[in-house]
């Protein structure tokens, strides 16, 4: 039911989806007119979204190992443009990217470049060149290019160090959005989220991903949009906010000017609960030097193009010229959302900090304040905080705090629109949530299962066995993921950021020097992989313990120290060794022609 | 030379193009930042504020359309285009 049929009549499908689910927020939004409790509306919107991920996760359920591992490659571009979003775009993005420009802004936007610059090297260097090789995962590229079991092994490991700093943070989200929007404790909410992400992946594999992530970006992006533009109309700031919110950016700057950035004593901010964070940095002035704001964006670059789920992203594409222009539709659904993240971040701050508009706090008192029902509620929620540090009874700009996360969350009650808008906002950042980890997960259980298993472990297992032993993987790996979430190590953001550095370390040059390199042989590769991981490792764990760091580089750009090792080692020990054999040499040749046969054959 | 080898050539002429304008836009601007944020940018924004929100963001999806269809003229000119539309 779901071959070429399917396949054909993909943009009916989810133009009747996309239909279904404008519909159903109607019928909510008529539902809250009706009397129905905010609560109600949350648990809906997250149980009847996830129960259609669940759904096509099931319909697409497959026994073929090329179904299985790249979705059959018959993903077209456009969908796989969506899909790579939706696997791209995180919790992280969707929940806290807008609140980290508010609170950090210039010095933050780097990662906002940085994210999508990464494409145009996915594009140009790596993309097509993989999609050409034919390959089931990221370290099959490099054991078959290079050759041998320790360089595949050391790509494995180097992707799992990655993916799974990655995973446990999107795990994490998808707990925090299912403990707020269902009412149930956090350690629970883990593997409420944990099992929604495998009804997805398990079945399907690949395949069933692709078709999840689509459905998912098309919700999330309506979450992240729709709340955005309304806010802009409402405030009358521009019905189209991203090229009307000049002034809004400028009113901002005469506000800093005129409230002044008062720093806070240690005892006064001893107060304020743990993870609530002030107005400190100007919105839109350069607040960081060029180095800080260079090296994060070539880090969050050069992370992108090493990143394995993004990467696979672009093996289920059915041509090398498809895969090309789907890195620029992935980019270009990126796009709608990142750059609609600053307008978000200025709206809500414009909103909150204006004592010209009914919704701003600043300069009220703070009794008023305290008064206020969304105050009240994201008070609770521990999510915003005011005190009186100077006794003056009015609340001044530094003595409001608020968490990252409420930008996204709290500003469309603060404008005062309606519940059914937090109901989908929480539909969105679950989707948000899950589609990365279920990139992830499966990143790592393929790579587990089929470059240790199959090629290492056991050569000649039958396809039926490996993917049984796929999909073990893929629940181990899921539980390992949530029970470390459930511990709450980390912040989301930076083990977001800390997976990318990993990526790069290790990955970057023996993935791009594989293509553009013929001389880069085993003995290389394999230093690179390995120095690049230990020596970014070693300089994280140097700066984490007291570590003064040089050259600027800190515990969110180790991958730039790293990579530059990765690179030394592995142009080095290649010069030193053998060049590659002849067929080698023939194969490298034959992935840089688009056309003709791929390397590796369809069953591998 | 090789049809090949041209080919690879003519690639690697674009992607050296490619990664400039790419380098253009997602590093060197940012060298200057401070002072390009003195002036007005489209839409009323201070210059560097709308790039890192939406001027580099969009320049860059641009970009890959551009780099995918060069390359694609570059295959086809060589012949070594695949058979099919996508």
């Amino acid at each position: 039911m779901l071959k070429g049929n399917f396949i054909d009549n993909l943009p009916k499908v989810y133009g009747i989806y996309t239909g279904g689910f404008l519909a159903f927020i109607i019928i909510m939004a008529i539902a809250e007119q009706m009397g129905m409790s905010a609560k109600a509306i949350g648990i809906c919107f997250v149980a009847f979204t996830v129960a259609i991920y669940a759904i096509i996760g099931y319909l697409s359920r497959t026994a073929q190992a090329d179904a299985y591992y790249v979705a059959g490659r018959q993903v077209p571009t456009v969908f796989n443009g969506m899909a790579t979003a939706a696997d791209w775009m995180s919790g992280a993005s969707f929940v806290a990217m807008a609140g980290g420009i508010y609170f950090k802004g210039y010095g933050y936007m780097a990662l906002l470049v940085g994210w999508t610059g990464g494409y145009v090297l996915v594009a140009s260097l790596l993309a097509p060149y993989l999609r050409k090789f034919g390959c089931y995962t990221v370290p099959d590229f490099i054991g078959t290019r290079y050759g041998g079991n320790l360089s595949r092994l050391m790509a494995v490991i180097v992707l799992t160090v990655a993916s799974f700093t990655y995973v446990t943070a999107q795990i994490n989200a998808t707990g925090t959005i299912a403990s707020v929007a269902l009412d149930i404790p956090f350690q629970y909410a883990v593997y409420v989220g944990l099992i929604s992400i495998l009804l997805c992946s398990m079945l399907g594999g690949m395949r069933g991903v692709t078709w999840t992530q689509v459905a998912q970006y098309i919700v999330l992006i309506i979450a992240y949009l729709l709340p955005v533009f309304w806010i802009s109309n409402k405030m009358g700031a521009g019905f189209f906010p991203h090229f009307m919110l000049a002034d809004e950016v400028a009113r901002i700057g005469e506000l800093e000017q005129q409230f002044g950035f008062v720093a806070n004593s240690k005892e006064n901010l001893a107060a304020v609960p743990k993870g609530l964070a002030g107005i400190t940095k100007a919105h839109s002035a350069v607040n960081a030097t060029p180095w800080a704001f260079i090296s994060l964006a070539l880090a969050m670059m050069m992370g992108t193009a090493s990143l394995p789920h993004v990467m696979m992203r672009y093996f289920t594409t059915p041509s090398v010229k498809a895969a090309r222009k789907s890195v620029g539709w992935s980019l270009f659904f990126i796009f709608l959302l990142y750059s609609s993240a600053p307008m978000l971040a200025t709206l809500s701050k414009l909103s909150l900090i204006d004592p010209s508009l009914p919704t701003g706090i600043i300069g009220k008192s703070i009794a008023e304040v305290q008064s206020i029902d969304w105050y009240q509620n994201w008070n609770q929620a521990n999510l915003m905080f005011v005190s009186d540090f100077n006794g003056n009874g009015t609340l001044e700009l530094n003595e409001f705090f608020m968490g990252g996360k409420a930008v996204v969350l709290a500003t469309p009650e603060i404008a005062g629109l309606p519940y059914v808008i937090s109901g989908l906002v929480a539909a969105g950042g679950m989707a948000a949530a899950m589609s990365t980890a279920d990139g992830l997960i499966l990143a790592i259980a393929n790579a587990l299962s089929h470059d240790l298993y199959y090629k290492i472990i056991d050569p000649k297992a039958e396809t039926a066995k490996r993917l049984v032993v796929a999909r073990v993987l893929l629940v181990v790996i899921g539980f390992a993921g949530a029970t470390i979430a459930a511990m709450e190590i980390q912040g989301i953001l930076g083990s977001v950021i800390w997976a990318f550095d990993f990526a790069m370390s290790g990955l970057f040059f023996p993935l791009v020097l594989g293509v553009w390199w013929k001389r880069a042989n085993r003995e290389g590769a394999i230093a690179g992989m390995a120095l690049g991981l230990i020596s970014g490792a070693g300089y994280l764990i140097w700066v984490r313990n007291g570590g003064s760091g040089f050259l600027g580089i800190t515990q969110l750009t180790f991958g730039i120290f790293g990579s530059a090792v990765s690179l030394v080692a592995m142009v080095v020990v290649s010069l030193i060794t053998a060049e590659p054999n002849a067929a080698t040499q023939k194969m490298v040749d034959e992935v840089r022609v688009p056309s003709g046969k791929s390397i590796l054959g369809k069953q591998h | 030379m090789s049809k090949q080898a041209q080919h690879w050539e003519k690639t690697r002429g674009l992607l050296i193009v490619t990664l400039a304008i790419w380098f253009v836009f997602s590093i060197g601007i940012f060298l200057f930042g401070a002072e390009m944020n003195e002036v007005t940018g489209p839409f009323g924004y201070p210059l560097t504020y709308w790039f890192t929100c939406q001027g580099s963001l969009g320049i860059f999806v641009i970009l890959i359309f551009w780099f995918a269809n060069r390359q694609e003229k570059i295959d086809e000119e060589f012949g070594f285009s695949e058979r099919g539309d996508d």
